[in-house]
């Protein structure tokens, strides 16, 4: 700031040093000199960006969530770059402007150096705005209806505006996901199938140490928590294959707990969902009823996962039990 | 200062293998091309032996000796079918998701137990499942039922079959080339955390890779 200031005291005052006989020597307005780099180059590079790389921008726009995540990097991008090219141009005018010549005094700050009101008002001014709009705008993209993919714990204060939602149970356990599907008799399998156009409620949790659920191109990231229901939302746009990875280190083999989700029609969901439905029978009548949170057995091997308001330490016979969520 | 460089040195030295070293590998890629390849494991409820005599372990069975090797990992040719067999000398227990107690990406989708056909077992009934097959990226997945806790069960490996045990077999098709970690998803490391330490994190005894090779 101090070479700005100096610049900013050129520019207003005589350039001359003091202590000299000669007349006072007409300098350069700086400022504006450089407010005219800046936004010229900021003019060239924002919509350049917008245009040919904004679309190009992880995760993509396979679903509400994941568009949402691309726009909100880009319009962060978009404020970002006038202030990188500020600090370049500055840097860049600096360098070249105000060296010191070869033999020639050191260049020297003085009193307006530190004192300059109009830069420090500025500065103040044009940061407060920019770190203010950013809080707002960030902390509206989290809360909006599917804003930000992310677990917004069991009871989200906002929640999509569509009168259907498909809820998908995400269960984390070493080393593996699986899914339940309770409005299609709750059964469970290591397949993540959702339909397009059908805004999804995501049910996140674990049955043993904390996961993390990542479907990297729906843009939905969500903490597995143990007898924590974490809801995440989005909407499914693009047809297609998504990857699903553990996003917390959770073990030996959490570099292998990932899998293959599959965006597809609403007829082709109803189909699968039918299917595996009747296929998974047998095995869905042994699990335990649907519910939110489980408790895993505390003593490892011996038992299974219970409706989180069973003793973790009783038998299996309580499966039976009817258990509030229970779908 | 050189006593410090010593001691730093055998330490990274000692790191370095520890990190490295890896179970042996049980060789099943000899097989005639074209031709089954027939894989033999046994599950015991205790090794029995240091470094952790009481861990659960898989062992392999060396095809050219007979032999069981303490080890999880094990070498087949690409694209050919590979017969499992796994003598299962454990004990059960209800198993904590019971979506692991269907068989999946077995040809047919199921398992032999003891000769008998089977798709879906509850390990809320009987003796439980004990273990599992699982080739998570091959979509594989075989409930190994436990044996009665109360029986006279092996604890010490290798076991033999005059032991109380169950017998699964079950077929499947090997990939192309490529390491492909297995491991059971039972979390049966008793006195660790959730049952999902120890032996449940070592390579060698519930966990281990499937090497394929063309």
């Amino acid at each position: 700031m101090s070479v700005a200031a100096e610049g900013g005291a050129v520019s207003e005052g005589s350039g001359a040093p003091q202590g000299t006989d000669e007349p006072p020597r007409k300098e350069a307005s700086h400022g504006w000199r450089l407010f005219a780099i800046w936004l010229v180059l900021s003019a060239i590079v924002d919509p350049l960006y917008y245009i040919f790389a904004g679309p190009h921008i992880p995760p993509g726009r396979m679903s509400s969530t994941a568009g949402g995540a691309v726009f909100d990097f880009n319009i962060l991008i978009v404020l970002a770059i006038p202030v990188m090219i500020g600090v370049w141009v500055y840097m860049a005018y600096a360098i070249i402007q105000w060296r010191a010549s070869k033999g020639g005094p050191e260049p020297e700050g003085g009193p307006l150096a530190a004192n300059n009101f109009k830069i420090q008002t500025s500065w103040i001014t044009i940061t407060t705005v920019l770190v203010l709009f950013l809080a707002g705008f960030g902390t509206y993209e989290l809360v909006q209806p599917e804003g930000a993919g992310g677990g917004q714990g069991p009871n989200p204060i906002w929640t999509p505006t569509s009168n259907t939602v498909l809820p998908i149970q995400v269960i984390g356990q070493q080393w593996k996901f699986t899914y339940r599907y309770p409005t299609f008799g709750g059964f469970e399998t290591t397949q993540l199938v959702v339909p397009q156009g059908v805004s999804i409620a995501f049910h996140v949790t674990s049955l043993d140490v904390i996961h993390d659920f990542w479907a990297y191109q729906l843009g939905v990231k969500a903490d597995a928590n143990p007898n924590q229901d974490n809801v995440a939302f989005t909407t499914p746009y693009q047809l297609g294959s998504f990857v699903v990875r553990c996003d917390e280190l959770c073990g030996i083999w959490h570099g292998a707990m990932y899998n293959n989700g599959a965006v597809v029609t609403k007829d082709q969901f109803e189909v699968w969902a039918q299917t595996t439905e009747k296929a998974l029978a047998a095995n869905t009548k042994l699990l335990p009823p649907f519910a939110y949170t489980y408790t895993p057995d505390a003593n490892g091997a011996d038992g299974g996962y219970y409706p989180d308001n069973v003793d973790p330490y009783s038998k299996v016979e309580t499966y039976g039990a009817t258990q509030p969520g229970s779908g | 200062m050189v006593g410090f460089f010593v001691v730093a040195v055998v330490v990274i030295v000692v790191l370095v293998i520890g990190f490295t070293k890896q179970p042996p590998t049980v060789d099943y890629s000899n097989a005639q091309s074209g031709q089954p390849v027939d894989v033999t494991l046994q599950t015991v409820g205790a090794y029995g032996s240091a470094p952790h005599p009481t861990w659960v372990s898989y062992l392999i069975k060396d095809p050219s000796t007979g032999q069981w090797v303490h080890t999880s990992y094990f070498q087949v040719p690409a694209h050919t079918r590979v017969n499992m067999t796994i003598i299962q000398y454990d004990s059960g227990s209800p198993l904590r998701n019971q979506q692991i107690g269907m068989v999946t990406g077995t040809a047919g989708k199921v398992a032999l137990l003891n000769g008998k056909p089977f798709h879906v077992y509850n390990s809320n009934a009987g003796n439980g499942v004990g273990h599992t097959f699982s080739i998570p990226t091959l979509g594989i997945n075989v409930p190994l039922v436990g044996n009665n806790a109360n029986a006279n069960l092996c604890s010490a490996a290798p076991c033999t079959e005059k032991s109380p045990h169950n017998v699964l077999k079950f077929s499947f098709t090997s990939p192309g080339s490529g390491s492909y970690p297995w491991q059971c998803f039972v979390p049966c490391g008793l006195g660790f955390l959730y049952g999902n330490g120890g032996p449940m994190q070592t390579n060698g005894y519930m966990a281990g890779f499937m090497k394929v090779v063309a």
